[in-house]
């Protein structure tokens, strides 16, 4: 019987292929783009283990110091004779022509089995001296190994992909060669005696830490993660309006034949398990064409996302893309809770349908406007949860839950804010005509409220992800021109070359700036302290946002430290307070510098100060301000540098400009699927709904308005409700703008952007929602031009 | 076949409740043709869609074919259509997405009682073996009526029930539509119990009742086949 129900219910689709094709195309779309934004993830996030598992094991438990500083040899002697369990972990910072390097060193007599990087593990075993006498032998990306000159302090390298892009790691006795090499920590084995003398009686500057013991790649792109994931579940949700709508149309345009099938003798239970099975299909069907959608689609947008994440982050992702049975897993998931979520007021509509209430189709039916109200007052309540939330939570949650509570909210809200308006313009109309524009706008409203909350959601987003970036770019630009106001930047590839560069400034009396600076933990974070020389270019136009009064005296006389944006507010140090920089070196807080891209945490003080700290800094990089930069670029030339050597600050903000472009360039393309998905929610509904319009649409034809005439309607009501959507979607667009700049920018990247306004981006996509309004309403509208008058006849013959 | 005993049934209305039927009684044997009449809103409707097991009655006992009807569950009350009763309603109601060969054996084939050779014999009988490729909305009014009859004969019920079958068709039709369903239903054997406006319909059944107020009245053969 069940069989005999589901081709039943099931041949509706075969009279119905488009309604079919746009509900598939919907759930696919949805699903397509969850996909492909969870392989892109999933693939940066296996590239990360890949990488710490390349460098010797994900989570490790071990010892160090709770400033980041140097571990005293003595101490790891001293706990070794205690009887702990600990190997030492070595790193040296090396210089290779405008390449920072970090090498680091294991021990392969005390490292815990399994905790050495494979391919140096598989090296030992094979062939031991070759790793552990000199020259040693080191691991690299393929990469950064043919980047590298054939001579340099570093050992021969072996290419192993997966590594991060400045890496090497090789046997400890090579790393203690190499200059400043220090002990920076030590792994702890995971089995320990018994009984062990305690940790603060030995070492007592030492803590237990536990992770990876380097700058966790995954921590800092997490939040670049976040916002993908965000995108695609914004896109998920807008595919799902498609569904809810061409489920619900394909429910509400059955109820006969259930109703039928019931009278015939088929139990409800069998028709909802009939209803059910067909969901499961066509959800499977759609799902897996939106993982392998979403499979393609990743694979396209991968290249700028790793792109993206190694400028911005220095994090190990290729270009590749590996099915991963998981996210397709996930899609299919998505894809059936997606249908089943969609279909469940449908279902629940059917199930306590009387059976013998009326059989005509209710989808035109007025919707109450106690309704309307109290989803309203729902998406109020929501958006009332997303400001209570961004006050009272911390980090990137507090900034999704405005975002979404926002969203949501706005979009609940639509319904009514429009039924208000369209009530305005049916009080205000003249003709009998006009009034019954209006009011038929207003029937209307019920069966494309889905769509049009989710053209609200798309164009919001737009604008409020558009302004974002814009203001970013602007603020970007800006920024660069302060920053980058050297004419030319030099890398030098040995100090002596250095030490030439500098003479030859001074002999030509030109300013050159030493760019120098030395890795250090700063607050508890990753960071770099560099040194500034005293200089009218850093007075004039170094990107201050709070400073002291005279800050550059106060660097340059009094000690004082400029620090970075991200590190004042993660460490809420603010101009005036004072921040320790490293053992024994406190010192106050002179101003703040906005520094874009950057996920390290920054410090800038006097040169001398630095140089007098860490003594032996090489002097390689340096700033230049030359009148005539041709004639300078010579003379460089003259004095045996290359061309790759000399960077004009064109070029520099050229790199730049262009890294910021492809870091937004998935937004960009997310942003635009969006709207697409949206405008073809709004074509399904109307689509769908085309039949259903007759009854109220022929009484007008029959009263002498022509079919070309009700078309012509048709379409201005589309356009029409297209316009006041985007209408209201600006101002929650502006606040979506607002809530990326203010609340989840700080939360994620550590900077506040200032928010620009942009009407003519504005401008741009209300004429594109109007035209997608346009297109979408365009065939129904072409069909209802041309349809038979018999049909017109068949609804006063009430024979539908 | 059909025995309906105390049956009420009270809508419930503003500013009060609205009695359609009270303490109605009917009894109709095997075989027999019975026309149920009376004014519009008099509860005809509602009576046949309790005798059908699609609507539960307030009060009163109804059997069918020797079940209790009040007795099933959503479960019993649909198998009970689907094995014994034949259904035929004034709007037709095919199933739109499926043509007419696949309308007129639905039932037949939901009961298990689907025959290829009478479903044949009737498409011919009934005039349908040219449209059976064609869909509901293909077919007019009087062809989409024969469909539906076809339908409820085509699963061999014991009783068939229709609510004012030819409603919607001219005359012709309507008198070529009735001749068929007659000679059908007697051929077979089958219960009839038809709920009509007409005069000449109701002429043509074995047995006419009448509802007025909620009660059966004139004439007084079906109040005495009642009791």
């Amino acid at each position: 019987m069940i069989l005999l129900t589901l081709r039943a219910l099931t041949s509706y689709w075969r009279r119905h292929r488009g309604q079919l094709l746009a509900l598939l195309a919907g759930l696919t779309l949805a699903t397509a783009l969850w996909s492909a934004v969870q392989a892109i993830n999933g693939q940066a996030r296996s590239d990360y283990v890949r990488a710490a598992q390349q460098l010797g094991g994900t989570e490790q438990t071990f010892l160090a110091r709770a400033d980041g500083g140097a571990i005293p040899m003595d101490s790891f002697a001293q706990l070794r004779r205690a009887g702990w369990r600990v190997s030492p972990v070595m790193e040296a910072r090396v210089v290779v022509g405008n390449l920072r390097l970090r090498v680091t060193g294991l021990d392969p007599f005390t490292a815990a089995p399994g905790t050495l990087p494979p391919v140096m593990a598989q090296q030992l075993a094979s062939d031991p001296a070759s790793v552990m006498t000199a020259p040693g032998r080191g691991f690299a990306a393929p990469e950064l190994v043919a980047q590298l000159p054939a001579e340099s302090l570093l050992p021969p390298l072996d290419p192993t992909p997966g590594l991060p892009p400045r890496e090497i790691v090789t046997d400890i006795s090579t790393v203690a060669a190499l200059p400043d090499a220090e002990l920076v920590r030590l792994s702890l084995h995971p089995q320990q005696p018994r009984f062990q003398t305690p940790l603060e009686q030995i070492a007592p500057d030492l803590v237990l830490q536990a992770g990876t013991g380097r700058v966790d790649a995954t921590r800092l792109t997490d939040s670049f993660h976040l916002n993908l994931t965000a995108f695609g579940l914004l896109s998920f949700a807008v595919g799902l309006f498609i569904v809810h709508a061409g489920i619900g149309l394909a429910f509400e345009q059955r109820r006969a034949t259930v109703r039928t099938l019931r009278a015939l003798g088929v139990p409800l239970r069998t028709v909802m398990i009939a209803l059910l099975v067909e969901l499961l299909c066509l959800a499977l069907i759609a799902g897996g064409a939106g993982v392998l959608l979403g499979y393609l689609l990743a694979a396209a947008l991968l290249p700028d996302v790793a792109a993206t994440l190694r400028g911005l982050y220095g994090a190990a992702v290729g270009d590749g893309l590996l099915f991963r049975p998981v996210w397709a897993l996930s899609g299919m998931a998505m894809a059936v809770l997606g249908t089943g979520t969609a279909a469940a007021t449908g279902l629940w509509a059917l199930a306590r349908m009387p059976l013998l209430a009326s059989a005509r189709p209710r989808a035109w039916s007025r919707v109450s406007e106690r309704a309307l109200w109290m989803q309203a007052a729902f998406g109020l309540f929501l958006l009332g949860l997303g400001v209570v939330a961004a006050w009272a939570l911390d980090g990137l949650v507090a900034g999704f839950t405005l975002l979404g509570g926002l969203l949501l909210g706005a979009a609940l809200m639509l319904p009514l804010s429009l039924a208000l308006v369209l009530r305005l313009g049916r009080s205000q109309a003249r003709s009998v005509l006009g009034a019954w524009f209006w009011a038929d706008a207003q029937q209307q409203l019920r069966g494309l409220s889905m769509a049009l909350m989710a053209l609200m959601l798309a164009l919001a987003t737009n604008i409020g992800v558009g302004t974002m970036v814009s203001s970013f770019r602007l603020t970007f630009t800006g920024w660069l021109d302060q920053r980058l106001a050297a004419d030319l930047y030099i890398s030098a590839r040995s100090e002596e070359q250095g030490a030439a560069i500098t003479d030859w400034a001074q002999a030509s009396r030109l300013r050159l700036l030493p760019l120098v600076s030395a890795e250090q933990t700063l607050s508890g974070r990753p960071g770099d302290i560099f040194g500034v020389k005293d200089d009218p270019l850093y007075r004039d136009s170094w990107p201050l946002i709070a400073a002291i009064a005279e800050p550059w005296d106060a660097l340059h006389d009094a000690g004082a430290v400029l620090i970075n944006e991200q590190l004042a507010r993660s460490a809420a140090l603010w101009p005036g307070q004072e921040i320790t920089l490293a053992p024994g070196w406190r010192v106050p807080i002179a101003g703040v510098y906005s520094d874009y891209g950057n996920p390290k945490a920054q410090a800038i003080v006097a040169l001398p100060e630095l140089e007098s700290r860490f003594s032996g800094l090489p002097r390689l990089r340096f700033g230049l301000i030359a009148p005539d930069t041709e004639s300078a670029r010579t003379q460089l030339q003259d004095l045996g540098l290359s061309q790759g050597q000399i960077t004009d600050q064109a070029g520099i903000k050229a790199f730049s400009l262009a890294i910021f472009e492809q870091t937004f360039a998935v937004t960009a393309a997310l942003n635009v699927l969006t709207l697409a998905v949206a405008g073809f929610a709004i074509f399904t509904s109307l689509t769908t709904l085309a039949a259903l319009r007759l009854p109220q649409l022929a009484p007008v034809w029959a009263l002498g308005k022509p079919r070309a005439a009700l078309a012509r309607l048709e379409l201005l009501r589309a356009v029409l409700l297209a316009g006041l959507t985007y209408v209201l979607a600006l101002p929650v667009g502006l606040a979506l703008a607002w809530s990326l700049l203010a609340v989840v920018n700080v939360e994620a990247f550590g900077w506040r952007l200032p928010m620009f306004l942009f009407p003519s981006q504005w401008v741009w996509l209300g004429l594109a929602a109007l035209l997608a309004a346009l297109l979408a309403a365009a065939l129904p509208a072409r069909r209802l031009a041309r349809r038979s008058p018999a049909d017109f006849l068949r609804v006063f013959a009430n024979e539908r | 076949m059909i025995d309906a005993r105390d049956i009420t049934k009270t809508y419930p209305g503003t500013p009060r409740a609205v009695p359609v039927l009270q303490g109605l009684s009917l009894a109709v044997s095997g075989g027999e043709t019975v026309a149920l009449t009376g004014e519009s809103g008099s509860g005809k409707s509602t009576l046949l869609h309790i005798l059908g097991g699609l609507e539960a009655a307030d009060t009163g006992i109804v059997t069918i074919a020797g079940q209790d009807v009040g007795a099933l569950d959503e479960a019993g009350r649909a198998a009970l259509r689907r094995d014994s009763i034949g259904l035929v309603f004034q709007q037709f109601n095919l199933i739109p997405s499926l043509d007419v060969g696949a309308n007129l054996a639905f039932q037949a084939r939901l009961n298990g009682r689907y025959d290829a050779g009478w479903a044949g014999t009737l498409a011919e009988r009934l005039g349908l073996s040219d449209l059976l490729s064609r869909y509901p909305e293909e077919l007019s009014g009087g062809q989409q009526q024969r469909v539906a009859i076809g339908r409820a004969l085509a699963s061999r019920p014991p009783v068939l029930m229709a609510d004012e079958p030819t409603g919607n068709l001219d005359e012709d039709s309507a008198a070529r539509v009735l001749d068929l369903m007659l000679s059908l239903v007697r051929e077979t054997g089958t219960t009839l119990l038809i709920v009509t406006h007409s005069a000449a319909v109701a002429a043509q059944m074995d047995r006419r009742v009448h509802l007025s107020r909620g009660r059966l009245s004139a004439p007084s053969d079906a109040v005495g086949a009642a009791s």
